[in-house]
């Protein structure tokens, strides 16, 4: 039953064929060629989402005086160098944007999902190859759309990443039409290239398990993966239906979000948050399955209660159908609703809790190797903390009052994404980099990046609670407007020369990341003497993986077991009194 | 840096902030013993050669209690937070006899329709203040307030009031003001270009301050 997903060309033999190298690495059906595709695209935007932050710091920073730089933008931006309000809207909407849908979404499933799903559960490449060429080559146009929305007449969409109808649904109230709609269009894009890649994933895992490698001894990053592709393969939808629909009020002239001829404006926000929340975990598990492993291999310890974790990110992938009302404690909603979505959402930092103080678990009386995957992993548990505790404050409809959409939200979106997603996602990078490249990263340069990252990280971000605590508005333009805000001008000061160097530091980063490419000392197969069955195979894997395929014996997490001398077990490794595992329910050449 | 919140000034800024330094409190142990114990970890299971790490794969026990704790918690913060949003937000939560104004956002400005003398909105000395609210402290008032292009939302941080105002739904929006003074009014959600700026002031008189006030505004003397 499996075969017949594996197109014939993959099957059998993994020694390449002699391709073109349009077909080896443009339009490549290889999943690791994929993977490092999404791997390069979704960098570009991180870099350039990024630099839009960096201007917005600017003018919150220093308000009003010309931005370094500035004169190279056109009038309709930057007159004289000083951002305009409807550009800072922009600014801050892209930067939302191509954050969460260019940068962190494809960097964690784009990338990671093709990359490592075959690779760790013994699969000559994914169950539908051609697919997952069509995925990546349909992100690029909608990246391309994306960026295109910056030259058009009336500026880029400036309605923020959540795009709250009637300001999005009509260019009568921001002045921008073309922007809104290339967004619009460029978002429910992206969303096919996700489900076609979900569908993929999903499949794959399902079918291709190599012999041996039941549900149970799945990599928490597979179990991960396999779990934030249902979120997508249901969410994404619902997100491009709404963004159809909004696209069809700004051009053919429907009112679905227009309450002026008998629409809905909130019922652009549930549809939205109904994605939405869903989405938010989209970003944050696949950060913790890579999380799960590093931690493991870095400690040379199991995964503290293995079970416990495989059902946390089920049960955060469930409950997190029924929260997405939090974000809408103060629109006006019902407001015993309120109350319910408070009390599901309070549930959902249970399995968060669990899976924090099992990575501690596992940490504890481990043998921690600091690797420079490592840090970022443990520096990703310590943010994620932080983020989860002040979701419990805005959790609390009631104290949300106060701190919804202010500088609060800002710090704890910031706390989970970047602190935990992106922190994750540098760890992911640098651990499987070896295997992608076949080439080491300089840890000296991964060190100075992590510590740089991590000290301006926090000093960036962590006062920003305090902005919030003091009433701060998010998405305002020029905070020195409002009287009861001037004092906290310093502080917004600080924040803004951290970011600068925050967003420097990544050079560094670059730079390691580039030199490797080039003179990088040659990885050996196993490099980090890790369990997982990418492992097993030459770095990088030639086409179709592995000569034979896997057989798998044990666990993921085998580090410091007492029947061998090395402090790692091996899922390949066949022990004496190992029996051979049966190719049922496996990949169907076992 | 501070997490001392500015000075609340309703009725149920009290209640409000108190649930706040609760959550303080008890995310600043959770901090504490998180980071310390990672902290901890770190230092003290750092790779030394010659060492195995300790082959275990996981406690039950341990777990149900770091299950149990946060569970407990959450669901205190929870019980207590929703008793007191019914108060403040709740269907039926306007006091009898609120003073009432009529509240019309646009972007970017505020109107604020005050009842006259006779201090019933819908008669002839009505008058209309542009991003001016005036009322009486110590007495519950209630907004009804209506958004004629997009999404904003009324934002009193003093007060602790925070409501988005949706074209087509409106919203109702009471407090009762303990002390005298000028607060400012925000708008907290985007609504364009010049959202930054849809800024309003509060005055908040004695009661005989606001009757005299009142008397100096209606009939004719209005900003509109
Ligand atoms: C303990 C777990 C968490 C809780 C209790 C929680 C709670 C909340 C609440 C109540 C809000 C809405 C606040 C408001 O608008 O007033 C919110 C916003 C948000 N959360 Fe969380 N959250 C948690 C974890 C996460 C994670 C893991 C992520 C992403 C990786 C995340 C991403 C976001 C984002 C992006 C927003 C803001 C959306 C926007 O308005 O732009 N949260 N969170
Ligand atoms: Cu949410
Ligand atoms: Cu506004």
């Amino acid at each position: 039953m499996a075969t017949s997903a594996v197109p014939l060309e993959h099957s059998g033999h993994a020694e390449a064929h002699e391709l073109s190298f349009i077909r080896k690495y443009i339009f490549s059906t290889d999943h690791k060629i994929i993977g490092i595709q999404f791997l390069l695209f979704s960098l570009v935007f991180l870099l350039v989402g990024g630099i839009l932050a960096t201007m917005m710091r600017w003018q919150l920073g220093f308000p009003n005086e010309p931005m370094p730089g500035g004169g190279l933008f056109p009038e309709t931006m930057a007159p004289g160098g000083i951002l305009l309000p409807e550009f800072y809207n922009s600014l801050v909407t892209m930067h939302g944007t191509l954050m969460v849908f260019f940068a962190i979404m494809p960097l964690l499933v784009g990338v990671f999902g093709n990359y490592l799903i075959p690779l760790k559960i013994g699969a000559p490449d994914m169950a539908f190859p051609r697919l997952n060429m069509a995925s990546f080559w349909i992100a690029v146009p909608a990246g391309l759309l994306m960026v295109a929305g910056f030259f058009v007449e009336g500026g880029h969409a400036g309605a923020g990443w959540t795009a709250y109808a009637p300001l999005s649904a009509d260019p009568e109230w921001t002045g921008v039409h073309a922007g809104q709609q290339l967004w619009l269009l460029s978002l429910a894009i992206i969303g096919l290239s996700s489900i076609l890649g979900a569908t993929n994933y999903i499949t794959t895992v399902v079918n291709l398990r190599a012999p041996g490698m039941t549900w149970f001894r799945l990599p928490l990053s597979i179990w991960a993966l396999f779990i934030t592709s249902i979120l997508v393969l249901l969410a994404i939808p619902i997100l491009s239906g709404a963004a159809i629909m909004l696209y069809f009020d700004q051009t053919i002239g429907t009112h679905f979000f227009d309450a002026t001829d008998g629409g809905q404006p909130l019922l652009w926000q549930h549809l939205f948050w109904y994605f939405g929340h869903p989405e938010v975990y989209i970003l944050i598990l696949p950060a913790m399955g890579f999380v799960s492993d590093i931690i493991a291999n870095g400690s040379r310890k199991p995964v503290f209660g293995y079970d416990t974790m495989v059902w946390a990110i089920v049960s955060i992938g469930f409950l997190g159908w029924v929260v997405w009302g939090h974000h809408m404690f103060q629109s006006g909603m019902n407001p015993t609703l309120g109350t319910v979505f408070m009390i599901s959402t309070f549930f959902i930092a249970v399995p968060s809790a669990i899976k924090v103080f099992n990575w501690m678990g596992t940490m504890w009386r481990g043998n921690i190797r600091f690797h420079v995957p490592m840090l970022h992993a443990v520096a990703f548990v310590a943010m994620f903390v932080i983020g989860g505790l002040s979701g419990v404050f805005m959790a609390s409809n009631t104290f949300d009052i106060y701190i919804h959409d202010t500088y609060f939200i800002v710090a704890h979106i910031h706390y989970v994404l970047f602190g935990g997603s992106l922190f994750a996602i540098f760890g992911a990078i640098t651990f499987w980099y070896p295997k992608m490249f076949g080439k080491m990263m300089s840890p000296l340069l991964g060190k100075i990046h992590f510590w740089l990252t991590f000290v301006f990280f926090n000093l960036a971000f962590f006062p920003m609670h305090s902005l919030g605590i003091g009433g701060h508005m998010r998405r305002i333009y020029d905070p020195t407007q409002y009287e009861f805000l001037q004092p906290l001008q310093p502080i917004n000061k600080f924040i803004s020369i951290s970011v600068f160097i925050l967003v420097a530091s990544q050079i560094f980063f670059a730079i390691a990341f580039i030199m490797g490419w080039f003179n990088g000392e040659k990885a050996g197969e196993n490099p980090w003497e890790d369990n997982g069955l990418e492992w097993s195979t030459p770095s990088p894997p030639p086409h179709g993986n592995w000569e034979k395929t896997p057989h798998v014996y044990r666990g993921p997490y085998e580090f410091s077991s007492p029947l061998v001398e090395e402090d790692y077990l091996p899922q390949f490794k066949k022990l004496d009194g190992d029996s051979e595992p049966a190719a049922a329910g496996g990949n169907g050449r076992g | 840096m501070s997490w001392i919140l500015p000075e609340g000034i309703s009725t149920f800024a009290a209640d409000i902030d108190l649930i706040y330094y609760w959550i303080l409190v008890i995310t600043g142990i959770v901090f504490v013993v998180v980071e310390g114990g990672l902290l901890w970890f770190v230092i003290k299971y750092r790779a030394r050669p010659g060492r195995k790490a300790y082959y275990i794969q996981g406690n039950t026990k341990a777990e149900i209690i770091w299950s149990a704790i946060p569970a407990v918690t959450v669901v205190f913060i929870g019980l207590w937070s929703a008793i007191i949003w019914d108060d403040i937000k709740g269907r039926d939560s306007v006091p009898e006899g609120s003073l009432a104004y009529d509240v019309r956002a646009e972007q970017f400005e505020w109107h604020f329709t005050h009842a006259g003398v006779d201090g019933t909105l819908g008669t002839a000395d009505d008058f209309q203040l542009r991003n001016q609210l005036h009322v009486p402290v110590n007495q519950p008032v209630v907004l009804n307030a209506t958004a004629e292009d997009v999404i904003h939302a009324f934002f009193v941080p003093a007060l602790r009031v925070k409501q988005d105002i949706v074209p087509g739904l409106g919203a109702v929006i009471w407090f009762e003001a303990t002390s005298t003074g000028e607060y400012e009014i925000a708008c907290a959600e985007l609504c364009g270009m010049g959202h930054y700026r849809m800024r309003a002031m509060l005055t908040i008189h004695t009661q005989e301050e606001y009757s005299q006030w009142l008397a100096s505004q209606s009939p004719v003397a209005t900003a509109e």
